[in-house]
């Protein structure tokens, strides 16, 4: 037995293997959720994206190098038009977010389109032969401790870092990033030193749905790799609870994803090791934890250092002058 | 220039919501969605009429249909009273899902330690309990986090509903549990324990029509709703407290109790919801049957499209029963699992969009009186 197969070790690449889909779930609904727009809608788009990003990677003939980028481009359409829907409700006919959010989940989610589509394209009968594999970065995939958890990842975490590292640059560090989280804070203000809060929010909400997208690609084309109806199963909603924990940045939801992602895979991870703890509190740990986590970031001296956008959840009606 | 003119139209709010608009905009909505739903159907390559008439025959004209639908109207109608009443103070409660597991687990439990010697009526009230509490106390949980912690409710009943399925199959399929039947094929196959016979529902048998038990239990339960909230000084306490949590305060309510009885409330009708699956349908836990289901989520369409109003509920519970019943009947090739899911999201997201034609006047700004503003400023 290696040194990399230190249940420690394990566990730590795991975390990050069955975090990277929160991680872009998540990255998207900050975008969204900084333009003042909360978007429950993130499962359905999720399971919308998997089951695009499945259809492609089993009806388009070719190389995986060209198949795999059409699947996820697939993944974040098909999840980014769910999100327009949801950005025309709120934004311009000015519907509740939260019911249209839950009226996206129930119509994508895994009793509804999601489900139709992967019925109608016979998904799910077979594996799904192109999958994001695990790269071997640089050859130090077996490098001690680092080279597991850093170098032995698919595609899709190394894309999903590159995205959370330009997405923090992009909020804190540039013009548009900067008017981007005063729409979300003042749409007044915003209004007035003629800054379309329309647009903005349009735009962040499409671009938080694409991102959703390709977090339902990494459950059917690496995760689960195969279809079955709601294969999700939830994570859309630990998304948006780490929103919360990691006060709507970036780089502090990195961690939460990471955190979840390791309670994810625990079952997995201890079950292959034959340590006989109950597959049931195993599978009920990241549910019950997302409870935990939200009761302490809610508590009043957490909440003083909350990023939460001002407007959010507010439908912005500009005043007749 | 202002934007306004890009768009060149205007919403404007109503001041008046003419009565005929109140209706006749849900109707309308209900069927733009079949339409909209037709093009989802034409572009899969299903024929969008033939499976309109299949839906319409099979959930409400046909021999014995109404009866069927009565029957998936029935859980429709629990969750549904347990999204509207939690939703109208703002609570937007979305264990209805879990909540109605756990009416289930417990009302089960309650059936399964039932001795013969006991009269029906007795075994069936303390079902209706049993799932009244389990549904509680599982609402209740975010009903206290939120009230007292300020959590966000939506994520924490949400995660309890998975929690709650996690509990329903452990006890049927991970372990030897009291609900599990451990006899005979069971043994093999996990499956739960059939509940004594003296402990079924009775249904109200009127020839051509079969009503459950369950059903005219889920009526009350909307009546009562709707005497508690319109005839009530709790009821008037919940409209402030929904309406502007701040003015009850001032006015002497306890906002936080009010919202913990409320979800209390709510996850008492998913629970009874869960007790009538038990009593009335399946007769024994069935968490796979549950989990399929996904009874509380269509709940919440149910609500929405009820406009939150408990009455309606009823109307609304056998509608969409009907589609979930022909979706039963016609589940095949041709007619795909999830279909009926797609519908009914196409339905809310429809009266949704339709609710603004209620609220607001579209205006169209003619790009003439922008000119004179532009000029006038």
């Amino acid at each position: 037995m290696s040194f990399n197969d230190n249940l420690l070790i394990v566990i730590a690449a795991s975390a990050i293997f069955y975090g990277t889909p929160l991680v872009f779930a998540a990255l998207g609904e900050i975008l969204a959720e900084r333009s003042g727009v909360i978007n429950l809608g993130v499962e359905g788009m999720m399971l919308l994206g998997a089951v695009s990003a499945a259809w492609v990677a089993t009806n388009v003939d070719g190389p995986a190098g060209v198949v795999l980028p059409l699947a996820l481009l697939a993944a974040m359409i098909a999840a980014g038009m769910g999100a327009a829907i949801h950005a025309f409700l709120t934004i311009t006919l000015r519907v509740n977010q939260i019911i249209s959010g839950l009226a996206l989940t129930i119509f994508a989610g895994a009793a509804g389109l999601s489900s139709y589509l992967a019925n109608i394209w016979n998904l799910g009968q077979a594996p799904i032969v192109n999958q994001f594999n695990r790269l071997d970065v640089l050859g130090l995939a077996d490098m001690p401790l680092l080279g597991p958890i850093l170098f032995h990842q698919t595609l899709l975490t190394y894309l999903s870092w590159s995205l959370v590292i330009g997405a923090s640059f992009y909020l804190f560090r540039t013009r548009a990033g900067l008017h981007l989280r005063s729409v979300g804070e003042s749409p007044q203000t915003a209004d007035s030193v003629g800054i379309s809060v329309a647009g903005y929010r349009y735009f962040h909400v499409i671009l938080g749905g694409t991102f959703a997208g390709i977090a339902g690609a990494c459950f059917s084309l690496s995760i689960v790799p195969t279809w079955a109806d709601g294969l999700t199963s939830g994570q859309g909603w630990i998304a948006l609870a780490l929103v919360i924990f990691g006060f709507w940045r970036p780089d502090l939801m990195l961690v939460g994803a990471y955190l979840f992602g390791a309670l994810s895979s625990l079952g997995f991870t201890l079950q292959a090791r034959g340590v006989g703890i109950s597959l049931a509190v195993l599978s009920a740990l990241p549910y019950a934890m997302t409870i935990i986590v939200l009761v302490l970031v809610s508590t009043s001296s957490a909440r003083r250092h909350l990023g939460a956008p001002a407007a959010l959840g507010k439908p912005y009606e500009r005043e007749e002058r | 220039m202002s934007a306004i003119t890009r768009f060149g139209i205007r919403l404007e709010p109503r001041p008046d919501r003419p009565r005929w608009l109140v209706w006749a905009v849900p109707v309308c909505s209900f069927f733009a969605a079949l339409l909209v739903g037709a093009v989802v159907l034409l572009v899969t390559a299903q024929n969008p009429l033939s499976t309109y008439l299949r839906i319409l025959e099979r959930g409400f004209l046909d021999q014995g249909a109404l009866s069927g639908t009565l029957v998936a109207a029935t859980p429709l109608l629990f969750t549904g009273l347990c999204a509207a009443v939690a939703f109208k103070i703002g609570f937007f409660n979305i264990g209805g899902e879990g909540q109605f597991y756990m009416g289930a687990i417990f009302a089960s439990g309650i059936a399964l330690s039932y001795g013969d010697d006991l009269p029906a009526w007795l075994a069936i009230l303390s079902m209706i309990v049993a799932g009244a509490i389990g549904g509680g106390i599982w609402a209740a949980v975010p009903g206290i986090l939120r009230a007292y912690f300020k959590t966000n409710e939506i994520i924490t009943s949400l995660m309890l509903n998975y929690i709650a399925g996690i509990i329903a199959t452990y006890l049927i399929f991970e372990s030897e549990s009291f609900w599990r039947e451990l006899d005979g094929t069971g043994a093999v196959f996990p499956k739960g324990k059939v509940i004594p016979l003296i402990t079924w529902w009775p249904n109200l048998d009127l020839g051509s029509l079969v009503i459950p038990f369950g059903f005219l239990l889920g009526i009350a339960g909307a009546v009562w709703l709707a005497v508690l909230q319109r005839r009530t000084r709790f009821g008037y306490e919940m409209r402030v407290v929904g309406g502007a949590p701040t003015t009850a305060r001032y006015a002497g309510m306890r906002p936080s109790r009010i919202i913990v009885i409320v979800a209390a409330i709510s996850g008492a009708f998913a629970g009874l919801g869960g007790a009538a699956d038990v009593g009335n349908f399946r007769h024994v836990l069935d968490p796979k049957g549950l989990q399929q289901s996904g009874f509380g989520y269509a709940g919440i369409v149910v609500a929405a499209l009820a406009r939150l109003n408990p009455l309606a509920t009823i109307f609304v519970a056998v509608i969409l029963g009907g589609i979930t019943n022909a979706g039963y009947a016609l589940r095949g090739p041709d007619f795909p699992s999830g279909l009926v899911g797609t519908l009914q999201g196409l339905i809310l997201f429809c009266t949704l969009g339709g609710e603004v034609l209620v609220r607001y006047r579209i205006v169209r700004t003619a790009s003439t009186s922008v000119a004179v503003k532009a000029a006038g400023s």
